[in-house]
């Protein structure tokens, strides 16, 4: 603990700082691309921290992820398309659906293990996809668009795009914190240890799958509460938020990042999307070297980014 | 009633398709322990090698025969090149490296055949109906999709139950090390079986082809079906795969053939047009968490002992 000073740490510091300056920089270049894009990174980078404290604490390997963002965004379009503006209604509904979901479908799929449990998480965010598909009032295939973005009285202007970033960043520090908050508590330890050793744990008394339903109904929560972000920023919700290829996207974030490590995820995302982003700029099959890069970074890559920062110290 | 003998066959035909692929992705589970999320890309790969050489020789046998030697080869290839690093590996690795390589042949595919659908046109001897009961008629095609996925079927009972072969496969799933240690060579036994899986998974899609079109991420969604079916099966089990299969194409064709018509019965029609799409595509989903909360395990699962 005390030789804080480290690579990782460093990095980490700098990442915040400089996510803290990005407007400044934005407005003074006028470079509003890079704000856009980097809103879209912070909500994406709070989707992933939220599957990290599943995934990397909780030993879950959900691959439904992305059926949450969806979830907190169709709450958000389709109160705005009903004429109920406010944000101060829209988030609590979108939170409580995604909890909802996440409690149903944790309840189911904690019965299983291992790549059942993979499948299922997927096969159930499908299950979601193919729902809104089929909302015809709200857009179905073609999605929903939002007029307004959810109103919070004079507390906050989501239509000023620096407003809207800092409040993302904010939601992220906050999400953040409480995944530390809980990672250290009691809960969290009782969650950790049951990702290293079910059967110890339950021997001396900790009912293993209530432990484990909270954990992930608390990750569907802030994973929703990013959705409602990301329909906010993007003016439009549709299925494709929830097609499980975008699960997977947030799967490799927190890999390439460092599982079960605290802000490995938010690395993960920046470095994904800032390689998406740029590779699509060179060329237009940018998936043509992104799939290969990711079989590399599983072969080679273990611990992601903040593992490579740790070896980097020790030499 | 005349709908319901077609309806069913539909969903027989959906089921055994369905079967080709599961069982490709069982095979390669039960035995390597590796998950394949790209043999969604593998059916998609079948269905575009049968439309090319299809259309490149002008004979459909022999164009379907060269796209299941491609996709067989293609299998084997992968295996070989990139997949037999990640044996032994975490599961998770196992989906990250697979959802790779899925970006990877989306990508490569619209690179080389472009971002429209292709067509497999069928030749003139499969279009005809053919009169199955009196009064009955069925596509000859969907007759032929059933015939050869049922004589798949059993070419992998007898392969795997009653030949040399099989036996090292079932060894091989039992004790890898075991077998190893007896003079067999695993690595090229375990590439066999993944081309094995890839031609199924090509099959799949090459017989799919001619009925939907042949286009992009078509192998993404069925491969969240075979998914279904493998869990509600139990993994590694392939008569679980076989019996889920047909099972969950009934269902699912089923569903959707007749639920609008029956929630109208309960439901207002309006009501009933809008909750019909979403409920008949749930359904599969609600069937297999019903089976989650009976038997966790999936219905057959594999090596009880």
């Amino acid at each position: 603990m005390k030789d804080w000073l480290n690579a990782r740490n460093a990095i980490v510091v700098l990442v915040i700082a400089g996510l803290l300056l990005l407007p400044l920089y934005s407005s003074m270049t006028g470079n509003i691309f890079l704000l856009t894009l980097f809103t879209r990174i912070v909500i994406f980078a709070m989707a992933a921290a939220s599957l990290n404290l599943i995934m990397g604490y909780g030993g879950m390997m959900s691959f439904g992820h992305a059926a949450y963002l969806g979830i907190g965004g169709y709450a958000v379009g389709i109160l705005a398309h009903e004429g109920i503006g406010s944000g101060f209604i829209q988030w609590p509904v979108a939170l409580i659906a995604s909890a909802l979901f996440a409690l149903v479908i944790g309840a189911l799929s904690l019965r299983t293990r291992g790549v059942y449990f993979i499948m299922i998480t997927l096969a159930f965010a499908q299950m979601a996809y193919y729902v809104a598909s089929g909302l015809s009032r709200y857009g179905g295939d073609d999605g929903l668009t939002i007029y307004k973005r959810s109103d919070f009285g004079g507390l906050i202007n989501l239509s000023s795009r620096v407003q809207l970033y800092y409040f993302c960043l904010a939601c992220m520090f906050g999400v953040i914190y409480l995944i530390w908050r809980i990672v250290n508590s009691r809960f969290g330890m009782v969650v950790q240890g049951l990702r290293s050793n079910e059967a110890r744990m339950q021997a001396i008394g900790f009912p293993a799958n209530r432990y484990r339903l909270v954990c992930f109904v608390i990750s569907g929560t802030m994973c929703g509460l990013a959705g409602a972000l990301l329909a906010n920023n993007t003016d439009f919700v549709s299925p494709a938020v929830m097609y499980w290829t975008r699960s997977g996207d947030l799967m490799v974030m927190v890999i390439l990042g460092g599982m079960g490590s605290l802000f490995g995820p938010v690395l993960g995302a920046i470095v994904y999307l800032v390689l998406e982003e740029s590779l699509s700029q060179v060329t237009e099959y940018w998936a043509l070297i992104m799939g290969p890069l990711l079989l590399l970074i599983v072969l080679f890559g273990r611990g992601g980014i903040v593992g490579l920062l740790g070896r980097l110290r020790r030499g | 009633m005349l709908l319901v003998v077609e309806q069913f066959l539909n969903g027989l035909q959906f089921g055994l398709l369905l079967f080709l692929l599961a069982a490709g992705l069982t095979l390669v589970f039960g035995i390597m322990d590796f998950v394949n999320l790209a043999h969604g890309s593998l059916y998609m790969m079948g269905a575009y090698f049968a439309a090319t050489f299809v259309a490149w020789t002008g004979n459909f046998i022999v164009g379907i025969l060269l796209a299941l030697g491609a996709t067989l080869l293609l299998g084997i290839v992968l295996e070989f090149v990139a997949l037999r690093h990640f044996y032994g590996r975490d599961h998770l690795d196992h989906v990250l490296a697979t959802f790779g390589l899925i970006l990877f042949f989306n990508d490569a595919v619209r690179l080389i055949w472009g971002p429209g659908g292709l067509a497999l046109p069928l030749p003139a001897w499969l279009t005809v109906p053919i009169q199955i009961m009196p009064g009955v008629f069925y596509p000859s095609y969907r007759l032929a999709i059933i015939a050869v996925s049922l004589a798949v079927a059993a070419f992998l009972y007898v392969v795997v139950m009653r030949t040399r072969l099989g036996m090292l496969i079932r060894a091989g799933a039992s004790n890898r090390e075991m077998i190893g240690a007896l003079g067999i060579n695993i690595k090229l036994l375990y590439t066999l079986v993944f081309g094995l899986g890839a031609a199924l998974a090509g099959l799949a899609g090459l017989m799919q082809a001619p009925i939907l079109t042949v286009q992009i991420g078509m192998g993404e969604n069925i491969l969240i079906l075979a998914f279904v079916i493998i869990v509600i099966g139990g993994i590694g089990s392939i008569r679980g795969a076989f019996l889920a299969a047909i099972f969950v194409g009934l269902i699912d064709t089923l569903g959707r053939a007749f639920l609008p018509d029956l929630l109208r019965q309960v439901l207002s029609s309006t009501a009933a047009s809008t909750a019909a799409p979403a409920l008949s595509s749930m359904l599969i989903y609600l069937v297999m968490a019903m089976v989650l909360v009976v038997r966790p395990e999936g219905l057959f699962p594999a090596n009880r002992r």
